[in-house]
């Protein structure tokens, strides 16, 4: 009896069990799939969290309800990887060795990267709303807070979902406007990049919404340390940045496992083929979504066209195959921009968001690149989507893994 | 589109930097420098040479990596190249610009 051995049951982990539960036969194949946790969030919705749009029982549900019964679940923390002797050890001493190796342990938020951050107010004037607990804290903060300089930040780059903190800043404006606070709260969005958002284009096209929402951006601040007892953020050229509420998404960095395995780059991710999915130094070792090192975006869409990539290269490799170079980085995100309206982008690595229709060309129904409330709804049906669908590894109709160039308006095409 | 310095003409992108890597010169690297107002001395170069080796390894460049690099902190690196210093310092080296926008 072989053995397939999936590290991690988040949306990458879950997706690849199901994928894999039917196509691999079941007389050669056991799967067995290892997380330490029970709980499994619904990672977007920690950004409605702390406006309080979703309670804390729409973001989470049992782990074990989306894990098919006939795979081997295993709740126990992994300690280490052993890929020379093909062999994963776990808490307490047991040992699992495997023949095919998927490592899906996502990234997590370091914020004791950056003196200062995690100290004496964490989660009193300072929070991150990347964790089911932060998320939480700073709804609590939040309902009582009175107004004052509200910073929203970001470390440095990679970060899960790069959008996310620039929706934050657009949530919290209409947040505080139903509020009738608005006037009492200074938004400021301080970012390491040179614009607002991650891709060239798309901050040409969206400026506007700053503006319009009267938020003030600060570009191009690499913070050094948070001064917490003065209450202000620093960077090495010595800009300062003060706030009463300050919301930061800390440095990420793959699960500290890979670091105890030898297995990560810098930040703990896993050197992966950007377009086959398999590690570069195991060739029976595969990595999907956030763990590893691809250069597009850490997010549950881009995780979602990747499984089904994935799971052709896995059977191809137990064929002896040759894998198929296929995946093109493709990432599909709402961006909610505030006042029931989203904007939704479609790209990859070679191709920036452009404004167009999708998923059908020239018909939509869903805008790209602009601002609409059926975006919104889209964002706001993909929760179900998520739960009932994509972790099961249901195919979503109409939209493909590979990105599709038509119905979008490109200048020209770029590599 | 084309530019002419250190009396030579090269190829550079919309944002000033080179397009062609093969086109670099030191005497190009220091007049880009000086358009930023930047004087080259010894320790300047020191960084242009890890920026370069990196580059060619096809390492991607970041904050994060040059604060391990055991070259320069990054405050003496903000000091040398003041306002953006990865920006100015790769536009200086004839690189493109890192990417770290994803």
């Amino acid at each position: 009896m072989k053995h397939l051995v999936i590290l991690g049951a988040g949306t990458s982990g879950t997706m690849m069990v199901n994928h894999l539960i039917g196509k691999l036969p079941k007389k050669e194949w056991k799967i067995t799939i290892v997380d330490q946790y029970k709980t499994h969030y619904y990672q977007p919705g920690f950004l409605f969290l702390p406006f309080d749009i979703y309670t804390t029982q729409q973001v989470k549900k049992d782990g074990r309800k989306f894990i098919p019964k006939e795979a081997n679940y295993i709740q126990k923390k992994i300690e280490l990887i052993l890929p020379k002797e093909n062999l994963v050890k776990l808490e307490g001493g047991e040992e699992l060795p495997y023949d095919i190796l998927i490592v899906a342990t996502g990234t997590n938020i370091a914020p004791d990267e950056i003196e200062g951050m995690d100290g004496p107010g964490w989660y009193k004037d300072i929070f991150d709303f990347y964790t089911y607990q932060g998320a939480k804290a700073l709804r609590n903060k939040l309902r009582e807070w009175e107004g004052g300089k509200l910073v929203v930040h970001i470390t440095e780059m990679p970060i899960k979902c790069p959008i996310a903190p620039l929706e934050f800043v657009f949530l919290a404006d209409s947040y505080f406007k139903n509020k009738g606070m608005r006037d009492s709260v200074d938004i400021t969005f301080v970012t390491p990049l040179s614009g607002a958002f991650t891709k060239p284009k798309a901050t040409k096209a969206l400026h506007y919404l700053l503006e319009e929402k009267n938020i003030t951006e600060i570009t191009d601040f690499n913070i050094e340390r948070v001064d917490y007892e003065n209450k202000k953020i620093v960077d090495y050229a010595d800009t300062e940045v003060e706030y009463d509420l300050l919301v930061t998404v800390p440095t990420n960095m793959g699960d500290a496992l890979l670091e105890r395995s030898e297995m990560g780059d810098e930040l703990n991710h896993i050197p992966t083929n950007k377009a086959t999915l398999q590690t570069l130094d195991h060739e029976n070792i595969f990595a999907i979504g956030d763990a590893t090192n691809l250069p597009t975006s850490k997010a549950g869409s881009v995780a979602h066209f990747e499984a089904e990539i994935l799971t052709e290269n896995i059977l191809h490799y137990i064929k002896g195959e040759p894998l198929k170079e296929e995946f093109d980085g493709h990432a599909n995100c709402f961006i909610e921009t505030g006042n029931g309206k989203a904007l939704l982008i479609d790209f990859n690595y070679t191709h920036e968001p452009v404004e167009g229709t999708f998923p059908f060309p020239g018909v939509g129904p869903l805008q790209l690149l602009k601002e609409s409330r059926a975006n919104h709804m889209g964002k706001m049906a993909f929760k179900w989507v998520y739960w009932n669908m994509l972790l099961k590894g249901t195919h979503i109709p109409f939209v493909s893994a590979n990105m599709s160039t038509k119905g979008k308006h490109f200048e020209k095409m770029e590599s | 589109m084309e530019k002419l310095i250190a009396q030579r003409t090269i190829s550079v992108n919309e944002e000033g930097y080179l397009t062609d890597f093969s086109q670099w010169t030191k005497e190009i690297g220091e007049g880009i420098a000086k358009e930023q107002d930047i004087a080259m001395t010894d320790r300047h170069w020191e960084v242009i040479d890890y920026i370069h080796d990196k580059f060619q390894k096809e390492e991607p460049l970041s904050i994060r990596g040059i604060k391990k690099s055991g070259v320069i902190n990054i405050k003496e690196f903000y000091k040398l190249f003041p306002g953006g210093p990865l920006k100015k310092a790769t536009m200086i080296a004839g690189i493109p610009k890192p990417k770290s926008c994803i």
